[in-house]
């Protein structure tokens, strides 16, 4: 039987355990809560962006008429040789199992494309560290290839609030690597984030652009029956809302931008505003990327936090019942003790 | 009440302004463009500049750098990348971003130097923009 005094000892520190835990879950809860408001703020601009350059694409002359070929070099096809695959993770741990899901999930895909050559672009601190460790630096632009996979960029930092300024700085970097035909087709591997039960993790075509508004998903894994229930779990108790908020009215208000039934006067001829235009459209997908893996890595905190808390809970409870059964035993003892001692005097 | 336009501006980030306005003026790439209620539909990029709208006689100010926007006879909508209002910008880190850029024009001489030049309107525009507000 185990001392009275190591049992109490045990409760104390998991006790302790246990209150950090729950700080940090309801921490990571505010902090889901803002992500998630971040990300709704953004929308409207992603939709009138992709509005106006879906709109743009019916009146500018997108194919050259005669040749038929691409006016865009970010709307160019080109045989795959090689691969930029970005991948986006977060920057701490303790997120349950949300950081090595991703970087499975792109080790999974360079598994698939690795007769081509891949460059990976990591987008924090978690992809950095592990890619790092498995295939050669060639940062500097213009460096010849270190090998079949290597690493081109690293952006460290930037998750723990993203900044659109950031997105545009990793987009600038993409769209030269594309048109200077670096690479020939651009992925992004990370973790969609809806609400706190609408998110998988899915590898999205970037470039080249085939149709402007549709994500052409390339590989999604969606999550398991288990931690669903985990997620909404730990959501009921942080109380944060299960589902995203209702989005249908900012849609429906940027859905009419620049699509209204009349004929604009263009000060920029179609083509010019095309042109200046797409480049960005990929600093907006990138944004929304980053947006919604920092909100899906808060979502991913809290529900390992909750079952930490819940575990602990549980442990207390147990050593608890451990702690009675020992003290009860060692008052049976001495009674014992007592009324033998007193039998044997008599 | 005098006829009024929708106004709105909407960065990657947040919706910085929903507002009416008697009067917009738009720093477009060709050229500042004066909006009144009843404007043609028109959709212009825009160039670093500064956006000023008029509403019961108060006139706001932004900053803005690169974005478009679309008039319609009741409603212009911006996008902008950036927008800051007068009253948010930061006059002191403006001003360190213009030196920052005058000192890289200085070392890139005559060849240029394409961001330098950029960065260097956008100090300017918030500059600008900050310093008649105070007026």
């Amino acid at each position: 039987m185990a001392n009275l005094l190591d049992i109490r000892r045990r409760i104390r520190s998991v006790r302790n355990t246990r209150q950090i835990t729950k700080a940090m879950q309801m921490v990571s809860a505010a902090k889901l809560r803002r992500a998630q408001e971040r990300a709704l703020a953004a929308r409207p601009y992603a939709q009138m962006l992709t509005n106006v350059l879906k709109s743009l694409v019916s009146r500018a002359d997108v194919y050259d008429p005669e040749t038929g070929e691409v006016l865009h070099p970010l709307l160019v096809r080109r045989e795959e040789k090689t691969t930029l695959l970005i991948v986006v993770s977060g920057e701490k741990g303790l997120a349950g199992a949300f950081n090595s899901n991703i970087l499975k999930a792109a080790a999974k895909y360079i598994d698939v494309k690795k007769d081509k050559n891949i460059d990976v672009l990591a987008v924090g601190r978690k992809a950095r560290d592990y890619f790092r460790r498995r295939y050669p630096l060639a940062l500097e632009p213009g460096e010849p290839r270190k090998g079949a996979i290597q690493v081109v960029g690293e952006y460290v930092g930037l998750m723990n609030r993203a900044q659109f300024a950031s997105a545009r700085e990793i987009a600038e970097r993409v769209t030269h690597l594309y048109t200077e035909g670096k690479v020939d087709s651009v992925y992004i591997v990370y973790n969609e984030f809806k609400s706190v039960i609408a998110q998988r993790l899915v590898v999205d075509d970037v470039l080249p652009i085939r149709a402007i508004g549709e994500q052409a998903h390339e590989m999604t894994e969606e999550a398991t029956e288990e931690q669903l229930k985990q997620r909404l779990e730990a959501a009921k108790h942080a109380g944060v809302g299960i589902r995203g908020a209702d989005t249908a009215e900012i849609d429906k208000k940027a859905a009419g931008f620049a699509t209204a039934e009349v004929d604009y006067i263009y000060e920029q001829p179609p083509e010019r505003l095309f042109r200046d235009l797409l480049p960005r459209y990929i600093s907006v997908q990138l944004f929304r990327a980053m947006l919604e893996s920092e909100a899906a890595e808060h979502a991913a905190r809290m529900t390992a936090m909750d079952s930490a808390t819940s575990n602990a809970s549980d442990m207390i409870d147990s050593l608890t019942l451990a702690m009675n059964r020992a003290r009860q035993a060692k008052i049976t003892k001495e009674i014992i003790e007592i009324v033998s001692g007193a039998a044997a005097a008599q | 009440m005098a006829e009024t336009i929708q106004l709105e501006i909407v960065t990657p980030e947040r919706l910085v302004v929903n507002d009416t306005a008697e009067y917009i003026e738009i720093p477009g790439k060709t050229g500042y463009l004066g909006v009144l209620p009843g404007h043609a539909p028109l959709i212009t990029e825009l160039a670093v500049g500064e956006i000023s709208y008029t509403n019961a006689g108060k006139t706001k100010r932004l900053a803005v750098a690169w974005g478009f926007a679309e008039v319609l006879q009741n409603k212009v909508t911006i996008l902008a990348e950036t927008a800051e209002k007068a009253e948010e910008i930061d006059t002191a880190r403006a001003e360190a971003a213009k030196k920052k850029a005058e000192a890289e024009l200085q070392k890139a001489g005559v060849d240029g130097n394409e961001d330098a030049q950029a960065a260097l309107d956008r100090a300017k525009a918030r500059l600008d923009v900050a310093g008649k507000t105070g007026k």
